[in-house]
């Protein structure tokens, strides 16, 4: 008997832990209707950004392609403009 | 076809403020003379750069909203080629929907602007009621 809810407990415990697991990525921009991204903001555009300074993926972000392309477009500005740098280290 | 643009260039840290003014001055009279109207000036002043560009590691940040004649941006840049006060610059052209932030933007500073002159108005009027008083 006390093997058995031993064996219970355990297996609920390796249930998996679906919290916060399924929560579907948007595109940020679409969701409040931005069109132009500025790249006079670098403190916006640092949320794309890793901690050196790289443009992070669409697969992180959940950016959509168009707003990605302008993303990437903004930041290539600011950083021409050194208002981001190049590369760095710990950004954030 | 008359197009918006948008030309942003940072000076050298070297200049003094008037000198600087001086500059801006220029390309905003070589814009008008070439026919093209300005429709926003924004001057951020001394700001640290994210990188040292020719070794200096300030800049003063100038940012021209123009709208003309596609020609000139090929003027406009040689221009900023030329000059020496000039270390990093870049023009494009905006989209529509580049042109209704850039608009709403200016609006906003505007607005802010007044408020600022507003402010300043009062405190003279304060002033000169001290005066009398005195």
């Amino acid at each position: 008997m006390t093997t058995n809810t031993a064996n219970n407990t355990e297996i609920r415990y390796l249930q998996p832990v679906t919290v916060d697991k399924n929560r579907k990525k948007y595109c940020r921009f679409k969701k409040s209707g931005i069109k132009y991204i500025d790249y006079k903001d670098p403190e916006f555009l640092k949320k794309f950004l890793n901690e050196q300074g790289k443009i992070l993926p669409r697969r992180i972000t959940g950016t959509s392609l168009k707003y990605q392309r302008k993303v990437a477009q903004a930041v290539k500005r600011a950083r021409h403009l050194a208002l981001l740098p190049y590369v760095t280290d710990m950004l954030k | 076809m008359a197009n918006h643009y948008e030309a942003a260039f940072i000076l050298t840290p070297v200049l003094s403020d008037v000198q600087m003014k001086e500059a801006v001055e220029k390309f905003k009279a070589l814009l008008t003379d070439a026919g093209a109207t300005i429709e926003n000036e924004e001057l951020w002043g001394l700001k640290k750069l994210a990188y040292t560009i020719d070794k200096k590691s300030t800049g003063f940040y100038v940012i021209l909203q123009f709208s003309g004649d596609s020609t000139l941006v090929e003027t406009l840049e040689t221009q900023f080629r030329r000059d020496e006060r000039v270390i990093r610059f870049l023009v494009f052209r905006l989209d529509k929907y580049a042109y209704e932030y850039a608009s709403k933007r200016v609006k906003k500073n505007t607005e802010q602007t007044d408020v600022k002159d507003k402010v300043k108005k009062e405190a003279l009027v304060e002033n000169e009621i001290k005066v009398e008083e005195v």
